[in-house]
């Protein structure tokens, strides 16, 4: 998927977020010179090729009072781990849910995903709730707490550089 | 936060329209009005409970590469490893997890693939200890929903 220098303004301009006024793609546009139209037009376009993969709001979990969370990583025979991926994903309190390769022999978690709550407690029961939903009650994991977080940013959208420099706003286990 | 501002998070969260006035058509669905949501997500933004309201980013669309990448870090040595890993501009967010040995977690965000493994190879060199790198291969879509 190319993104045009256009499109990489308009996804610059939009990092800190979306003006918060009535006519926000106007506003939005006006900083790159660009009409209302031609700015919804281009979000619509980043939209439907998958670039922008929703748009809304952006929580902060441990102001919303989900002070807990843990990635959980399970041992899935690699002939069950896209079905087991998919049951897991669909759990209520799963947030995200990825496949990754086994680092043998010291690390043999192929399925990941992340599970916020409002405590450990909260956490854990939710744990053994999607193991089960998932059919994975019976397959090795283990459950990392997150302790300090030592660094986190929000999207960056560099200027064009070589081939342009991009980087995704991202939560934990991307 | 109250009733509305609730429902304003869990409704949002899930998208939103792109369109002359989005926050009408929002509002609309919400059961208030253009001015009221708009002066909710204000304050909402100021208190932190928002960190912006905007679109979310597939890296890989932009031409980028994403990893997650992970080390075993002794006790004594882990806040001068993890200024090592934060130095580079590669590394979007970095925190300590609860395990037995593999106790950092970290992603990284580049603009391609051989950045990503430069990057590792750099602060294995730095630090004198292994990364693993444990890329996505697969995402099972989740509809992020945080009940506010």
């Amino acid at each position: 998927m190319d993104v045009t220098p256009g499109e990489r303004a308009l996804l610059a301009a939009l990092a800190d977020g979306l003006p918060l006024e009535p006519h926000p793609f106007a506003a939005l546009g006006e900083r790159l010179g660009l009409t209302e139209a031609q700015a919804l037009d281009a979000l619509r376009a980043l939209r439907d090729r998958g670039v922008v993969r929703r748009f809304g709001v952006v929580v902060r979990h441990h102001e919303l009072g989900y002070r807990a969370n843990a990635m959980v990583v399970w041992d899935v025979p690699d002939a069950a781990v896209d079905a087991a991926g998919r049951a897991l994903a669909a759990a209520p309190d799963v947030t995200l849910c990825y496949r990754r390769p086994r680092r043998l022999p010291d690390w043999p978690y192929n399925l990941f995903c992340m599970i916020h709550g409002r405590g450990r407690d909260a956490v854990l029961r939710a744990v053994e709730r999607a193991a089960y939903a998932a059919g994975l009650a019976a397959v090795p994991r283990e459950v990392l707490f997150s302790g300090k977080r030592f660094k986190q940013r929000g999207a960056v959208f560099g200027p064009a550089r070589t081939g342009g420099a991009a980087w995704t706003n991202s939560t934990a286990a991307s | 936060m109250d009733e509305l501002d609730r429902r304003i998070v869990n409704a949002l969260q899930g998208g939103f329209p792109i369109c002359e006035r989005p926050f009408a058509a929002a509002a609309e669905g919400l059961g208030t009005d253009e001015a009221t949501l708009i002066a909710r997500l204000r304050a909402m933004r100021e208190e932190g409970v928002l960190s912006r309201f905007g679109p979310l980013f597939k890296a890989e669309g932009l031409g980028g590469a994403v990893t997650l990448a992970a080390m075993a870090v002794p006790e004594e040595r882990f806040e001068g490893v993890a200024a090592l890993v934060n130095a580079h501009p590669e590394v979007a967010h970095n925190y300590a997890r609860d395990h037995q040995w593999l106790n950092m977690w970290f992603v990284l965000a580049t603009e391609d693939e051989a950045r990503v493994g430069a990057t590792i190879r750099a602060i294995e060199a730095e630090t004198g200890l292994p990364v693993l790198n444990m890329p996505r291969e697969a995402e099972y879509h989740v509809g992020l929903r945080l009940e506010a």
